[in-house]
């Protein structure tokens, strides 16, 4: 690092715009990476000042106090105060506070200045603030405080300009270190009444607009009935935007493969290029469109201030299953698909609830189920109407629904009882105002989210997606062989070894077999029932033959198996990259294999004695 | 009284933070939330389920506070406007 590199930490509290600041500072050029050892996201960037000057900032992140009670909070305490290993000690603080909010926000500005660090405030939302005729005295603020004060518009082209030449200008000396303890802590909220007091005007204490907003988007039906509209939309875009896009990838690397296998000798090369890192390919990105969709609603939700108004309305009901209000949309968009659903989960501040969603999200049935389920009913439930209206198979499928969520309320309410910690965790959320999202801030987090999953996902899950796909292609089968081929791969005698695990659950080794590239991805369970028993593609043909094969109870079961088992390794994989552990990958694993495998014997047991 | 017994409207005053066991770190941040004495306090709406979680406007600021979050916090009514 040369002697011209000037680091400059970003930090106040949420809501203060802090990274739309950032984003306006640096533009695309961000380092996204984690701190280590935690899930928490470590944002640095630069830019050139205008005197030539290289600035190094670190977007840490928002806290409202140095008593921290959440890990983000100990992160921003831990780096100012030159704690945090491998973090070097900031050589100037910006403190970023929302002019329309100094009340709250000034006060975590005087607990940076005790610190003794030079520190330049920026006030931010200066445009909202002027809108609500609120007037402060700048130079007075800053006389009083005793150290620079600018004035920044995050959202506005240029409008950081005061900030970046304060900054490139020369160091603003340091405050004196001062004590923090209890007593001077209450003294802060005083410091703040006089400093209010003597530089600020505000006609009312609110904006009108958030008045007249949330009376319809709090009301206690309203509200409810506009956060079903909004989330209708929301899983209607993930299905109707994200989908085709994802089945045209899937379809795009099958035809690739195919051209691909015209050029090649035919043997384990074409194979492994065709099926396993072609098709590898197609499932993996086709994960991407539903994760994109699905984020851009989540980051102009939270932009816009509704995401942490939803959490209010359902905070009730989701407490009960002992998750938060903030869960709600991870779990949502979990029905899409778990994958992006337990990347969701980053809105949500408190580590435990956060764990209890990653855990439950993919007991929600996510759209690689629904050709699995749709095989399985259309082949064994027959088409009849219960009570004169209702489709016997649609009950059948709604049924496996609600066992999904069920199944998830229940895990969320045994994780609450078994949970070592049994400390009282708040809710304590902020609703912040409302703003119209801005572009280039959701573009950026899009951006930003579209490139850990390529980066950090993408190769395991394909060499997970290669192994599986060698597992049901090798060996060979002999000369003169006459069953299907994967009868003789590793995977056939795999199959055949689960078959007495399974053979309480009703499953034969066929079934067991499709398990197994079924742990790639839970669709591929369709194409290769159809292989082993040597019937063409997913067509009609699969149906009848598996109606010949499979007794009802077994079907049921499979049914059963798959609204609660440990798939897909995809799902795994996001859990260890978000929880940066492998005991939460066991955890996972293993509490959804033992719920799968109860509920299918428990299925497959009362369906053959019945029938 | 209680910030969550106040009615839903009805102007208050906070007159300080209880914890409820020792160290309560809810208590704590209350406080640096803001929640000290003097500060003028409303409820602003209730969740849709059992009237949880409260909002509460505390200055420029809402926080959603649960029903237990917000018994901590001692407040007084204001007679007059």
């Amino acid at each position: 690092m040369s002697a011209d590199t000037l680091r400059i930490a970003l930090v106040g509290n949420p809501n203060c715009g802090k990274t739309a600041l950032f984003n306006q500072l640096t533009g695309g050029r961000q380092k996204v990476a984690n701190y280590a050892g935690v899930t928490i996201e470590r944002k640095e960037g630069r830019f050139v000042a205008p005197s030539g000057r290289m600035l190094q900032i670190l977007d840490l992140p928002g806290a409202y106090s140095f008593d921290a009670v959440s890990p983000d909070e100990q992160i921003t305490r831990d780096v100012l105060e030159g704690n945090y290993p491998g973090e070097a000690v900031p050589d100037l603080i910006v403190c970023v506070a929302d002019a329309t909010n100094l009340r709250l926000h000034l006060r975590f500005l005087l607990e940076v200045k005790r610190l003794g660090r030079p520190v330049v405030l920026a006030l931010n939302m200066m445009d909202a603030a002027r809108r609500r005729g609120i007037v402060i005295d700048v130079p007075e603020l800053s006389r009083r405080l005793g150290l620079p004060v600018v004035e920044t518009i995050a959202v506005q082209r240029g409008g950081a300009k005061a900030l970046i030449e304060r900054v490139d200008g020369e160091m603003p000396v340091a405050a004196p270190v001062q004590p923090d303890d209890a007593a001077s802590r209450a003294d802060l909220h005083a410091q703040v009444r006089e400093l209010l007091a003597a530089t600020v005007t505000m006609p009312r204490a609110t904006a009108k607009l958030d008045d007249a907003l949330d009376r319809w988007a709090l009301h206690p039906v309203f509200g409810l009935a506009i956060l079903a509209a909004v989330m209708f939309l929301v899983f209607q875009a993930v299905y109707s935007v994200g989908k085709p896009m994802t089945d045209a990838i899937g379809d795009g690397f099958g035809w690739l493969g195919d051209h691909l296998a015209v050029w090649l000798p035919a043997g384990p090369l074409q194979g492994l290029v065709t099926d396993g890192i072609c098709g590898g390919l197609g499932t993996v990105l086709g994960f991407l469109p539903e994760i994109l969709v699905l984020f851009f609603f989540i980051i102009a939700l939270e932009e816009s201030g509704y995401l942490p108004r939803a959490a209010f309305l359902l905070d009730r009901m989701m407490l009960s299953v002992g998750l938060t209000g903030r869960s709600f949309i991870p779990l949502l968009s979990s029905f899409a698909c778990a994958i992006p659903g337990i990347m969701g989960t980053r809105s949500i501040t408190d580590p435990r609830d956060r764990l209890t969603t990653i855990l439950v999200a993919p007991l929600m049935t996510c759209s690689a189920r629904l050709p699995v389920y749709a095989l399985l009913i259309g082949a064994f439930i027959p088409v009849r109407h219960v009570f004169g209206v209702f489709n016997l198979q649609g009950l059948v499928l709604f049924a496996l629904y609600a066992a999904g969520i069920a199944g998830a309320m229940l895990v969320g309410w045994a994780m609450k009882r078994i949970h070592r910690d049994k400390r009282e965790h708040a809710l304590m959320m902020e609703l912040p105002s409302y703003r119209l999202p801005k572009a280039r801030d959701v573009a950026i987090g899009l951006y930003e989210r579209g490139m850990i999953f390529l980066k950090r996902l993408t190769g395991v899950i394909l060499a997970l997606t290669v192994l599986m796909w060698a597992l049901s292609s090798f060996p060979a089968p002999p000369a003169g062989a006459t069953g299907p081929a994967i009868d003789y791969s590793i995977a056939g005698y795999l199959g055949r070894g689960f078959a007495h695990l399974f053979a309480p659950i009703g499953f034969n080794w066929q079934m067991s077999l499709a398990l197994i590239p079924a742990f790639a991805a839970r669709e591929t369970a369709v194409a290769a029932l159809a292989t082993v028993y040597a019937v063409g593609g997913d067509g009609g043909a699969l149906g009848p033959a598996l109606a010949a094969h499979i007794p009802l109870a077994s079907a049921l079961s499979l049914l059963v198996w798959f609204a609660y088992a440990p798939q897909c390794m995809s799902t795994l994989a996001v859990i260890k990259r978000e929880t940066d552990s492998w005991r939460n990958v066991a955890i996972s694993f293993g509490y959804m294999f033992v719920m799968a495998y109860v509920a299918s014997l428990l299925t497959f047991q009362i369906a053959s004695a019945l029938t | 009284m209680r910030l969550s017994e106040l009615q839903k409207g009805a102007p208050a005053v906070v007159e300080r933070v209880d914890d409820i066991h020792a160290a309560d770190p809810i208590a704590q941040r209350l406080r640096d939330l803001g929640f000290v004495q003097g500060e003028p306090v409303r409820v602003v709406a209730r969740g849709p389920m059992g009237g949880d979680p409260l909002l509460i406007q505390i200055g420029s600021t809402r926080f959603a506070l649960r029903r237990n979050e917000a018994a901590r916090v001692e407040v007084r009514t204001e007679v007059a406007a």
